[in-house]
């Protein structure tokens, strides 16, 4: 099998796995024991891991607080912000059209709560339309969500222009960093960021540790109470070794991105160039210049395949891939509403008429030329054998 | 956990039977579109006293949508019309061992495609539509649309 679903989160670096591996033997003191050795040697694991993971988006550390998931931290900034008191007589909230759904859906929610939910429009490139967003920034606008890279369709943000935007309005400005931390320099104080996510899964780390920076100064409540863990912001015995793996995660990227992500950069324009090339019917979805997407990321459609049968046939040749489509995505659905078309297709106006889902390919390290030469050496015969059968092909 | 599609229906899927257009056809149906995700040309070829002669699709769609379309030619070929009529939805999907609930929705379309494509064969030669629609209810009943 040939990993290409990077973004969903990259194998682990062996460095890693070395780095946790004593944390589930020998090392498993919980943090909040300080009375003994054990409990101090987790909690000094979990503040070297904090360092490093504010060192990569030029935080302090005091300002990073770990979490279990992107989702959570997003959940955190939105949710928190929101409901402290100083910020209840605000009542309205902007979100990029491209925002996960761990922000679209809490903000959904909070309509029926009395709360105003703007969508900010993106270009057919999936650039945030700073006109619009401007003239959708009011005094009554508390809380504003950017993704600074989208990571199915891959396009990055230009974080300056809009938060200066934002920041004049005095308006919250939540930064979701997910997708591009480890493939793009992140710095809190450049972005003007008061909140930031990151996860570890995107660092070369493992799943179920992620991380929010909050600007000091910023009033935020807390969604998880308990025993006053991360300054009484996120409750909650702390997740030693998944925090230590972000810890080392945020290392390695700090110190070896400048020497992979022009790798990766060569290795994704060498990939777009070749599958667009391969027929005239192959369109990118998001930016086409790919110094303005993540490094190594790849998406498109393919007029007259439907996305899901694209996707399972690149599983059949041993490539995993994702898909923007939510039919195939969230084949395990609860039901058929779960099954439309990908809300950030639709944002890019990509054609639903004539497209029926999205393949995102997103590169990591650990990808080679090969990798990609054995892709691009598969998909015609996948093209081929979808447009044979597919009745709206007629060419 | 297995994957989300069975050996029968990945079969289907990767080596579609009875795939292709049909010169001779003189019962042919469209259904669906792209927009729904999902769409399928039936083309059939029906003998003079009535039998499926021959059989051939074309699908955009799914994985299950591409091999509920197979399945169905499959079982449908070689079968008188009345035959024919009473191969619905549960017998595609049990005979591709089960598809994921969800897509079930998929394998409707397949039934919809023969049920137009005999509409389309009756019009055109010129036999009485009521008769089919009287055998289509016999054996169906009264359902709704799926598009």
């Amino acid at each position: 099998m040939i990993y290409l679903d990077n973004i969903a989160g990259c194998a682990p670096d062996k460095r890693v796995v070395e780095k946790i591996l004593p944390f589930l033997t020998e090392r498993y003191g919980n943090a909040s024991s300080h009375f003994y050795h054990l409990g101090r040697d987790a909690f000094e694991a979990m503040e070297e891991a904090r360092k490093e993971v504010a060192q990569l988006m030029g935080a302090n550390s005091d300002d990073v607080y770990f979490t279990a998931s992107g989702t959570e931290s997003n959940n955190l900034a939105l949710k928190g912000v929101i409901s402290h008191p100083d910020n209840l007589h605000k009542k309205h909230i902007i979100l990029s059209e491209l925002e996960h759904y761990s922000l679209q859906n809490p903000a959904r929610r909070l309509i029926s709560k009395g709360y105003k939910v703007s969508w900010a429009k993106v270009t057919p490139q999936g650039h945030v339309d700073t006109d619009h967003l401007a003239s959708l920034l009011n005094e009554d606008t508390v809380f504003v969500a950017i993704q600074h890279a989208n990571p199915e369709i891959g396009t990055v943000q230009d974080i300056a222009t809009i938060s200066k935007l934002v920041k004049a309005s005095g308006a919250h400005l939540h930064i979701d960093a997910v997708a591009s931390a480890g493939l793009l320099p992140i710095d809190v104080d450049t972005f003007r960021a008061d909140t930031l996510s990151i996860s570890g899964t995107n660092l070369y780390g493992i799943r179920g540790t992620a991380a929010l920076y909050i600007r000091k100064g910023v009033k935020i409540l807390p969604v998880t109470e308990g025993g006053g863990q991360e300054q009484g912001i996120r409750a909650g015995s702390e997740n030693i070794v998944g925090i230590v793996a972000m810890g080392e995660g945020a290392r390695i990227v700090r110190e070896e991105m400048s020497s992979y992500v022009p790798q990766l950069q060569a290795l994704g324009e060498n990939l777009m160039s070749r599958i667009t090339s391969l027929y005239d019917f192959i369109h990118i979805t998001g930016e086409s210049d790919m110094s303005k997407r993540l490094p190594g990321n790849v998406s498109f459609w393919v007029e007259y395949i439907e996305g899901e049968s694209l996707l399972m046939w690149y599983a059949v040749k041993g490539f995993a891939v994702a898909s923007g489509s939510a039919c195939a995505s969230n084949i395990l659905a609860e039901d058929e509403d779960d099954l439309e078309a990908s809300p950030i297709l639709t944002a890019v106006g990509v054609p639903t008429d004539i497209c029926a889902g999205s393949v995102t390919m997103s590169l990591s390290r650990t990808n080679t030329q090969e990798h990609v030469d054995r892709v691009i050496a598969e998909t015609p015969d996948i093209v081929d054998r979808l447009c044979a059968i597919s009745p709206a092909f007629n060419k | 956990m297995k994957s989300p599609y069975n050996d029968t229906v990945m079969d289907h899927f990767m080596n579609p039977r009875n795939m292709g257009d049909l010169e001779d056809a003189n019962a042919v149906a469209e259904v669906g579109n792209p927009a729904c995700g999902d769409m399928m040309r039936l083309m059939l070829k029906i003998t003079d006293d009535g039998v499926i002669e021959d059989i051939k699709f074309k699908t955009f769609g799914c994985a299950a949508a591409i091999a509920s379309s197979s399945m169905t030619s499959e079982i449908i070929k070689g079968k008188t019309i009345e035959e024919a009529i009473q191969v619905g939805n549960n017998d595609i999907v049990s005979a591709l061992g089960g598809v994921p609930e969800v897509k079930v929705h998929c394998s409707i379309m397949a039934e919809e495609a023969l049920e137009d494509a005999l509409k389309d064969y009756y019009t055109k030669t010129g036999k009485s539509l009521d008769d089919l629609n009287a055998m289509i209810h016999k054996y169906k009943g009264d359902r709704p649309e799926h598009h």
